[in-house]
């Protein structure tokens, strides 16, 4: 096992054990002793303590999982699992944000829409990709890709990973709220199965923007909030150190947001992350992907449209002359 | 995108209503007036024009033909699905906008009408929760929207928010969704929503049906945006131009169709909306008259 070069807090003792399974390796080889046994033995240990502590991850650790460098991004699935993925660019008025990508794809061997939000991995691409935080030329962009899929009948798939819509003097000039707010009502109406998949960071009304579909799935370790656990703590906290309590109150998690009804389907990560086998990951969303393709294909238009209105109609708990209703 | 409230001010009244007493401060020319007066003003300084904060009841009272209003959705309250505890039980905070605030939830809402023309209203009042969206307001917004659907009559909101509901999580993010899917349907039906942004509009109502109108109307001064500026200078580390995130900024930059003075509404949404629905149900052409 590679020693990993970025640690979280809470798998520092997994690398205690890797350091010392690199140096029982080094020591076989340098003494030209038979250490097998011994190297097994802590094999079995870093898998065991791996399992344990990825099965027991609170929704603060979870946050840091969604959110480490090494996560798989939307592309990584896209390439993994689509065949000719052609980037259509730009949103025909202002620019080409590389926040939020999209494009023609072939999955198993149909055509479909992506339209992506997709963080940089090196400092290079992370300063062009804005880290993730789209502008509203972004959601106008998506929006344009949606309705191509539309007219040409082409299912979306959106792959969601914000940390949040971009918030700065030029964002707000050019109105990203608005394209927000017309994603959202247009997306509600479009005419074509949608699917969407939370991959890392459900940042709030960014990750909304493209997040209005059929179906919503959400890997194990991914999160959506409604604003940063940090945010929250600050605000109602007072205090921004407070973001384990922040993200455990919110219910962020993915296991949280299915018994809420909110997401449809979390897909399973591989131990140790999906970081820690893509491929994996991949096969899991492929696999999932296909099955409500499959479900949503057999639903007339009509049917499609009815299902998605009552799916966000009776989203929210409230009471009503004393009864809890939805 | 942190929906949280506003941190800075553009006026001193930010928070409260004038404050008790027989006096107020105009901010804008630092002159005293009478509360009674700025009251009987729809709260709006009689020298100045500086619109200070009005309760949903009181615009309500002010909006409609005398005695057409009928609220609906009374009952609809806040829940606590989340089991929400921050310095305080959310229920035990919901209470408190309740007694402060005289009002049930952070959105009236109902049918009335305005110079003889029946429209579906939801208004919403900072007062309660600052105006924040759980899924109580949300439902109360969607159903104002849905019952303008239903009756085939326009819609008109009011906003008047902080953004989301933090304590209800997930579910106060969703009621963005929920409020624009309702405003697609009655796009589809061809009938008008006019939105009225009101000091303050931030965050998800503003991302949501705030700016999904068919025409976008602001109060003079009104503070309204998406991020907080705290939120964008923390991000990035930009100066905010003075008047940034203003009605007037909105107007200048093209993302709102006006600027109206709370003492025009009334005539400025008949006319309006004379134009939009009533001229084209009837077949004629609208005369600008009722």
């Amino acid at each position: 096992m590679e020693t990993p070069v970025y640690v979280l807090e809470f798998e520092k003792p997994l690398r205690e054990l890797s350091k010392q399974l690199d140096e029982l390796r080094q020591q076989s080889i340098e003494t030209n002793v038979d250490l097998a046994k011994e190297i097994r033995a802590i094999e079995v240990k870093i898998d065991a303590m791996q399992r344990d502590i990825y099965s027991n991850l609170s929704p603060w650790q979870k946050v840091q999982v969604a959110r480490h460098p090494k996560r798989p991004y939307a592309l990584d699935y896209v390439n993994l699992l689509c065949e000719n993925f052609h980037e259509l660019h730009g949103d025909r008025q202002f620019k080409d944000d590389q926040a939020l990508i999209g494009g023609t794809a072939f999955f198993h061997g149909h055509a479909v829409m992506i339209v992506a939000q997709q963080k940089g991995r090196d400092p290079k691409e992370r300063i062009a990709r804005n880290f993730g935080m789209p502008q509203p030329e972004g959601y106008r962009k998506a929006l344009r890709l949606m309705r191509l899929a539309e007219k040409f009948g082409l299912p979306v798939l959106t792959f969601i990973d914000t940390p949040g819509a971009f918030p700065g003097i030029e964002s707000e000039a050019r109105h990203v709220s608005e394209a927000i707010a017309v994603n959202l009502r247009e997306m509600a109406m479009l005419r074509t199965p949608t699917i969407s998949v939370v991959v890392g960071e459900g940042g709030s009304g960014g990750a909304l923007g493209i997040g209005v579909t059929d179906r919503v799935l959400i890997f194990e370790n991914s999160y959506y909030s409604v604003i940063s656990p940090e945010g929250c703590a600050a605000i109602l906290w007072k205090d921004g150190t407070k973001a384990p309590i922040a993200a455990e109150a919110l219910k962020v998690s993915a296991d949280h947001l299915e018994k809420l009804g909110v997401v449809d389907e979390v897909i399973p990560e591989p131990k140790g992350g999906a970081h820690n086998d893509v491929k994996h990951a991949a096969s899991a969303l492929g696999y999932a992907l296909q099955k409500h393709l499959n479900d949503l294909r057999a639903l007339n238009t009509e049917k499609l449209l009815d299902t998605r209105y009552e799916r966000y109609r009776h989203l929210g708990v409230f009471e009503e002359a004393g009864t809890v209703r939805s | 995108m942190h929906f949280d409230k506003p941190t800075y001010t553009v006026r001193k009244t930010r928070k409260k209503d004038i404050p008790k007493g027989l006096y107020t401060k105009d901010p804008v020319t630092g002159d005293i007036v009478f509360n009674k007066e700025v009251e009987d003003n729809q709260m709006v300084a009689p020298k100045s024009g500086h619109h200070f904060p009005i309760g949903a009841r009181a615009r309500i009272a002010h909006l409609f033909d005398e005695g057409s209003f009928v609220e609906t959705d009374a009952k609809v309250k806040s829940s606590d699905p989340l089991k929400f505890v921050d310095s305080q039980p959310y229920p035990d905070r919901i209470k408190r906008y309740e007694r402060d605030s005289g009002l049930p939830e952070a959105v009236i809402n109902g049918t009335g009408k305005i110079h003889g023309i029946e429209i579906s209203v939801a208004v919403m009042d900072f007062k309660f929760c600052g105006g924040a969206m759980g899924a109580a307001a949300g439902e109360k917004l969607t159903r104002a929207i849905e019952t303008a659907a239903a009756k085939k009559i326009p819609c008109i909101i009011f906003s008047a928010s902080g953004g989301a509901r933090m304590q209800e999580g997930i579910y106060s993010l969703m009621q963005m969704a929920k409020t624009s899917a309702a405003l697609g349907r009655l796009a589809q039906a061809k009938l008008p929503f006019i939105s009225v942004l009101t000091h303050p509009t931030m965050g998800g109502v503003t991302a949501s049906f705030a700016t999904l109108g068919d025409v976008i109307l602001a109060e003079p001064g009104a503070l309204i945006g998406f991020a907080g500026a705290r939120v964008i200078k923390d991000t990035t580390k930009q100066t905010l131009p003075a008047g940034f995130q203003t009605a007037e900024f909105l107007l200048k930059h093209g993302l709102i169709d006006q600027i109206v003075s709370r003492l025009d509404l009334r005539d400025r949404l008949r006319d309006l909306l004379l134009a939009l629905h009533v001229g084209r149900k009837d077949g004629v052409p609208a005369t600008g008259k009722n």
